[in-house]
């Protein structure tokens, strides 16, 4: 039997050969939460009355309100705090960056199978690991016994063909591909990805292709595994990792393909209030929309390459005085290689500020909150309603280069 | 679970995300489900909450809660007294952590549904009749273990009675 790369992965944890619709118990490598959800699932688990299966191996990370911002915040870390350091699960605290970016540079490997109580958990399909996200009690089952029901998805292939034009980002790919197949065309399934395409992206450029797969309602997305990723884990944590390099059989079965040519790709973004509402930025930009906010952060376009790629269009330049710029790295390792190269100084020169690693403007919790009529440009996921924090604000996604742009020029501009 | 269902619909639209369900903006309030579950639907209507009667149903059309992965948007739709949601489709996330805690999911033709119809469910079948149109339409059935889970009340009640995934 020819199996897709989640049919592999999956198999790989059930200790038995599956296909698409199978239903199987899958033994999990690492689950975590966040401070959102993590709460809830330390009560069930206690609930439940178990303990932690392999500690080491669960994580609980305070990203969300990082740091708190109200005392119920502060209450619900204390509850995160004590739970880990009793169990010996493994803690990381506000400051040191969101979940899916920590996940990807320190903790996950190809290969394995990885579930969190966050939508976006599906990020670390970039480095070829099976990883999906779920609610909190789901959670607590798979930290308490090591397991997890899953039914095996079906996959779609994505062939990423050729390679991406000066100012089209990773950002880009998944935008578009979300236009095309709708907020709800991959609901249940997997996207696959593969082709020259994915071979000429860089790892960070994978895991932000990843992370928005759950924006078409995808179970999880994964690529395949190379050399590509070996270095990059072994530049993040400085020591080698050997693992194989796992792909999809030829031969393997899918609902259906994809084909993506990167070199007709052009800048877009996705308009308010949802994530497959995908307009060209060169349209936009006509429309003369004037923007109060450009937030570049978050589990989607967060990392280092992204603030390079921001830094080099605002370096020695001011943004718009009518615009705010909000910088958050996604973790405190980007953070200080973003203090090392520079770009601190360029965003804070230009006229911007930098906020503490963690999710905070994303979710509408603190370091960038919207009001009533505000337009932002975000390099984040999703742009629903509220989700800022005020439901009558208004919310586009692009790339961070399109965002950088975006602050000088004060409205939604093309890269 | 109750084996038959009757309530009056509230009738939402398309892509109903988890932040309209459970604003973000109540981070705060997640230990305090009570408290959190006066705010339930509040971005998709904010009259929600004063008009729901216990036993009624939220029903909306495709991709019902998508987006985040918070269990308290189906946590506080339960709170706040409703019976079951009805949706033509659901997202992934959404479905089985309503079923995880209990609150019966029916992906179902809602087409024919609107706010104020009085409708009454056969939760074994999958049945539902809908009173005030004279019409009727059958859900998709679950899967057998989301079934077995829904019918102990949801994974944790499961678990007690000693389900461990073996």
């Amino acid at each position: 039997m020819k199996q897709t790369l989640t049919e592999k992965i999956i198999s790989n944890h059930a200790g038995k050969k599956v296909k698409a619709g199978d239903i199987v118990f899958a033994d999990v490598d690492r689950a975590f939460v966040q401070d959102g959800t993590g709460p809830l699932t330390v009560k069930v688990i206690k609930e439940m009355g178990k303990g932690l299966d392999r500690p080491e191996r669960k994580y609980f990370f305070l990203d969300h309100a990082s740091p708190s911002s109200k005392s119920e915040l502060s209450d619900a870390h204390r509850v995160l705090r004590d739970f880990a350091s009793s169990t010996g699960a493994v803690l990381s605290d506000v400051g040191k960056g969101i979940c899916h970016q920590l996940v990807a540079e320190q903790y996950a490997l190809p290969g394995e199978l990885i579930v969190g109580a966050d939508s976006h958990t599906c990020t670390a399909g970039g480095l070829g690991a099976f990883a999906s996200g779920f609610g909190s009690t789901d959670i607590a089952f798979a930290m308490a016994t090591g397991r997890l029901w899953l039914k095996v998805p079906q996959s779609i292939k994505v062939t990423l063909n050729g390679e991406l034009p000066e100012g089209v980002s990773a950002k880009d790919i998944i935008l578009t591909l979300i236009g095309r197949i709708s907020a709800s065309g991959a609901t249940y399934k997997a996207l696959e990805f593969g082709g020259e395409g994915v071979e000429n992206l860089s790892v960070e450029s994978r895991l932000t292709v990843c992370n928005m797969v759950i924006e078409a309602g995808a179970k999880n997305g994964v690529m395949p595994v190379d050399d590509k990723i070996a270095d990059y884990l072994e530049k993040e944590r400085g020591r080698k990792f050997d693992f194989e390099r796992l792909r999809a059989d030829e031969g393997a079965s899918y609902e259906s393909e994809i084909i993506i040519d990167l070199n007709e790709l052009e800048p877009v973004a996705a308009a308010p209030h949802s994530v497959d509402n995908i307009k060209k930025l060169s349209h936009l930009e006509k429309e003369d929309i004037k923007v109060d906010q450009v937030f570049i952060g978050t589990c989607t376009g967060g990392r280092i390459e992204d603030l390079e790629a921001a830094a080099r269009i605002l370096e020695g330049k001011k943004i718009n005085p009518s615009t705010r710029l909000a910088v958050c790295p996604a973790s405190e390792q980007v953070f200080l290689k973003a203090l090392d190269a520079g770009l601190i100084k360029i965003f804070t020169e230009s006229g911007g500020f930098v906020v503490t690693p963690g999710c905070g403007p994303c979710v509408g919790i603190q370091g960038g909150v919207l009001g009533k009529g505000e337009v932002c440009l975000s390099t984040a996921n999703r742009n629903f309603k509220g989700r800022m924090g005020c439901p009558e604000s208004f919310i586009y996604l692009a790339s961070p280069r399109a965002a950088a742009a975006s602050s000088l020029a004060g409205k939604i501009v093309s890269p | 679970m109750k084996k038959e269902l009757k309530g009056k619909v509230h009738k939402f639209g398309h892509n109903i995300s988890t932040d309209l369900i459970c604003p973000g903006k109540y981070f705060h309030l997640r230990s305090d489900i009570k408290k959190l579950a006066g705010h339930t639907l509040e971005d998709a209507d904010p009259e929600f909450i004063k008009k729901v009667q216990p036993g009624d149903f939220v029903v909306a059309g495709e991709n019902f809660g998508c987006g985040s992965s918070r269990e308290h948007a189906p946590l506080i739709i339960k709170e706040s007294g409703v019976g079951a949601v009805l949706a033509k489709s659901f997202a992934r996330i959404f479905f089985r952590n309503a079923v995880n805690i209990g609150l019966p999911v029916m992906e179902v033709d809602t087409s024919r549904m609107d706010s104020g119809d009085e409708l009454l469910i056969d939760a074994e079948s999958g049945e539902v009749k809908n009173l005030s149109k004279d019409t009727s339409a059958t859900a998709t059935p679950l899967s057998g273990v989301m079934k077995d889970i829904l019918e102990a009340g949801g994974l944790k009640e499961y678990v007690k009675k000693g389900f461990l995934g073996e």
